[in-house]
């Protein structure tokens, strides 16, 4: 099918060359051309890439085949009916003049320039809106240059007002001096956040209101920006594993092992088919997991406590088999390049099966309490719907893309893993409002399940990590008797996992949606660069569209029905 | 059988001192801001639901409002960003309050020491109580829980707490 694409592209931009990297495409752009390439890739009908997944930033400053240009941004896209992923590179060799916004094209641009701004201090002009993101506005200089020391940390003394971020907004929904004399009264300005029990972690909501509707909305995060990108240039490939827990902390091992896949992806390497089916196993046991924290935040936003025992008491309980398995309860690392940390326990599969059962009870004494329930069923349906257009505009992926009715799943339309050998169905939503998205997570819970009983009754004996010194950790009794072995594994452990040079991206379908990471590799054990491209980040860019119009209360439920986890969105 | 004053004056009256009962009072009804951020709210939610109930300690009614709380958990990274909300939050609190500080990136940057991360939360506000762990269990909070009520046992009305901190907002 790529082929295709490449047909296409080579048709349509005679100019430039595609290339492919992995399984996807790469074009190479002047940044000239950027607006014009970008706009025919958005609207002409044979590519139709719909989807604006990312945008990052690279700098090269010290880079060893250092190109001409010393910044370049990467634009990763997706066609999602026909599932091409294309990434368009443009080098910036003058990041003040920077390149031509593509925030009128796609909304998830909006957001995502202002980090390369924030990050790379590369300017997109005619931006509508160019200010940091995630780094507080007292912040000098931009970290993710390679000449900014990741120690020289900025203190910062008071917090943005946002008072013209929020009037600006206004006028832009054409609310001005006339709308208050119809409605006669003034706006209220009122702040969900940045502490804030309907936030879920440091969120800052803040609204304009004509009496309890909400007439105008501006976000602003970084609250938890802990550095993750500039922390993993300076740690090695395994390292860095670590830190993936602590991205989406709910189901902190599909971070393991979404981070894994992309790394083996590059090195090419097929891991052993019983790893593979641990990875299954887990990611959709970790899935569960997440699905029923979410759950269960949300409906107590909602005044159903009770289905905060149901549905996170069966969590609290998975943490026994989770802890036995890996030793932690929250913050696993169990993945390797090249495979797990450990095979399954003794007995694991008694206890999985109890667990799974203990879930289903749960989901459906809490499925009990909600599915006929009036006032669940007024406060959601039909209320902050999310239509599939900005949906795709801003990037929404998982459950919040297919509540929407777009029926998009990298575990089916690009599967890793033999996904396609599971009989499994993707539940989508029909009208994309919160109720939707609520019964997305709840039906995903069940399919979950289903995936888990088949990868259970079909897991291969064997090793769980693949005989191959380029990743592996020699045995011991080579390590204390044989020099070769001894040599290997400190260049290993002190010098990591070494990749090809070169650059890649790689998506996986995790608990919130596609989390991609994209690599710069120089060749060494220590990732140049990486950036994720977080499901959550996306979720938040678009918030303002389901919220502006509907009550605050109704902001409060669906920011829990979105699914906004703090680790994610401000990495 | 009462002794001595008690014995005299029957049932109608209890003597104590004040720092006693006071103590005793603000011990067990200890009300919890939970300044949640990050992965350690998560094991928060695990420390206030059934299986380990924080409730058992007299510290259930977890309160978002810093005015209706003495208790004020951090539970997670403190960025520079986030700082001077946590030192308003703080401000906002009334005296007497207790500061405990979950984790290890509250407690000292754990993981992320960068640029945004800031090093340890008493450089913003006062601490009473640490918890190691990165993310601590739910046990371990409750172990804090028993220390900060230790320590309000050896408190004293008449003395302000942390009149002297300073800390890099300051």
């Amino acid at each position: 099918m790529t082929d295709s694409l490449t047909d296409k592209l080579q048709v349509i931009f005679p100019d430039f060359e595609p290339r492919k990297v992995l399984d996807y495409t790469v074009l190479d752009v002047d940044s000239e051309a950027i607006p014009q390439v970008m706009k025919r890739l958005k609207t002409y009908p044979d590519l139709g890439f719909s989807m604006l997944l990312d945008i990052t930033g690279i700098d090269y400053l010290t880079y060893p085949q250092r190109p001409a240009a010393r910044f370049c941004v990467v634009y990763t896209l997706r066609n999602w009916k026909k599932n091409w992923l294309l990434q368009v590179r443009t080098p910036v060799a003058d990041p003040d003049r920077g390149v031509e916004s593509v925030a009128h094209l796609w909304g998830s641009a909006d957001w995502a320039e202002r980090e390369v701004y924030d990050q790379y201090g590369i300017i997109f002009r005619n931006h509508p809106d160019l200010r940091r993101i995630l780094n507080h506005w007292q912040f000098e200089g931009h970290p993710l240059r390679k000449d900014y020391d990741i120690f020289k940390g900025q203190v910062c003394y008071q917090a943005d007002s946002l008072e013209k971020e929020i009037r600006a907004r206004l006028t832009a929904k054409g609310i001005d001096e006339s709308t208050m004399q119809d409605i006669n009264t003034e706006i209220m300005f009122l702040n969900l956040g940045p502490s804030h029990p309907a936030t879920h972690g440091a969120i800052r909501i803040f609204t304009a209101l004509d009496g309890e509707t909400i007439i105008a909305n501006v976000n602003e995060i970084g609250y938890l920006h802990r550095g993750f990108e500039k922390t993993a240039e300076n740690r090695t490939y395994n390292q860095i594993i670590p830190l993936t827990d602590r991205l989406n902390y709910c189901s902190a091992l599909m971070n393991n092992i979404g981070y894994v896949k992309a790394v083996e992806s590059w090195l090419g390497l097929e891991i052993t088919e019983r790893a593979m089916f641990m990875r299954v196993i887990l990611s959709e046991f970790f899935r569960v997991q997440d699905h029923l924290v979410c759950l269960a935040a949300n409906l107590v936003d909602m005044g159903g406590l009770t289905n905060y025992w149901y549905l996170y008491n069966e969590k609290e309980a998975s943490y026994d088999l989770i802890s036995r398995l890996t030793g932690a309860r929250l913050t696993s690392s169990f993945t390797r390049i090249g495979g797990m940390y450990r095979d399954f326990y003794e007995g694991w599969e008694n206890d999985m099966e109890r667990q799974l059962k203990d879930i289903e009870k749960g989901v459906n004494d809490s499925l009990k309490l909600v599915l006929q329930n009036r006032i669940v069923h007024d406060r959601t349906q039909g209320t902050c719907v999310l239509t599939p257009e900005t949906a795709l505009s801003y990037g929404y992926t998982g459950p919040n893309l297919r509540s929407t009715g777009i029926s998009f799943d990298l575990r089916k339309d690009d599967p890793y893993y033999n996904y396609e050998a599971f009989d499994f169905c993707v539940p989508v939503g029909s009208y994309g409002d919160i109720y939707d998205r609520m019964m997305v997570r709840f039906e995903e819970i069940f399919e979950s399940i289903k995936i888990i009983r088949q990868a259970m009754k079909m897991i291969p004996d064997g090793p769980v990590f693949v005989d191959d010194h380029r990743v592996a950790l020699p045995p011991k009794d080579q390590v204390y008797n044989k020099i070769e072995g001894l040599a290997n594994h400190f260049k290993l452990i002190f010098e990591g996992v070494k990749t090809p040079a070169g650059e890649w991206y790689d998506g996986y379908e995790a608990a919130n949606g596609e989390l991609g990471f994209h690599f710069v590799s120089d060749g060494s054990g220590t990732p140049y660069k990486l950036k994720v491209r977080p499901p959550c980040f996306y979720a938040m860019g678009g918030f303002h569209e389901m919220i502006e119009g509907e009550m605050i209360a109704d902001a409060v439920i669906n920011l829990g029905s979105i699914n906004i986890i703090g680790g994610e969105l401000d990495r | 059988m009462a002794l001595g004053l008690e014995a005299g004056l029957g049932d109608s009256v209890l003597t104590t001192r004040l720092d006693e009962i006071i103590n005793w009072g603000r011990q067990y009804s200890l009300w919890p801001m939970v300044f949640g951020t990050a992965c350690c709210a998560i094991e928060f939610m695990s420390a206030a639901a059934s299986q380990h109930d924080i409730s058992r300690f007299g510290a259930e009614v977890v309160r978002f409002s810093p005015r209706q709380a003495d208790l004020m958990l951090v539970c997670g990274t403190i960025s520079y960003k986030q700082a001077p909300i946590l030192k308003r939050i703080y401000e906002q609190m009334p005296d007497p309050r207790w500061v405990v500080s979950m984790g290890a990136c509250a407690s000292s940057g754990g993981i992320y020491d960068n640029y945004c991360t800031v090093q340890g939360i008493d450089t913003v506000i006062p601490v009473d109580v640490y918890i190691s762990g990165c993310p601590p269990r739910p046990e371990a909070v409750l172990d804090a829980l028993i220390k900060i009520q230790e320590k309000i046992q050896t408190e004293s009305v008449l003395v302000d707490r942390h009149i002297d901190f300073k800390g890099i907002l300051d």
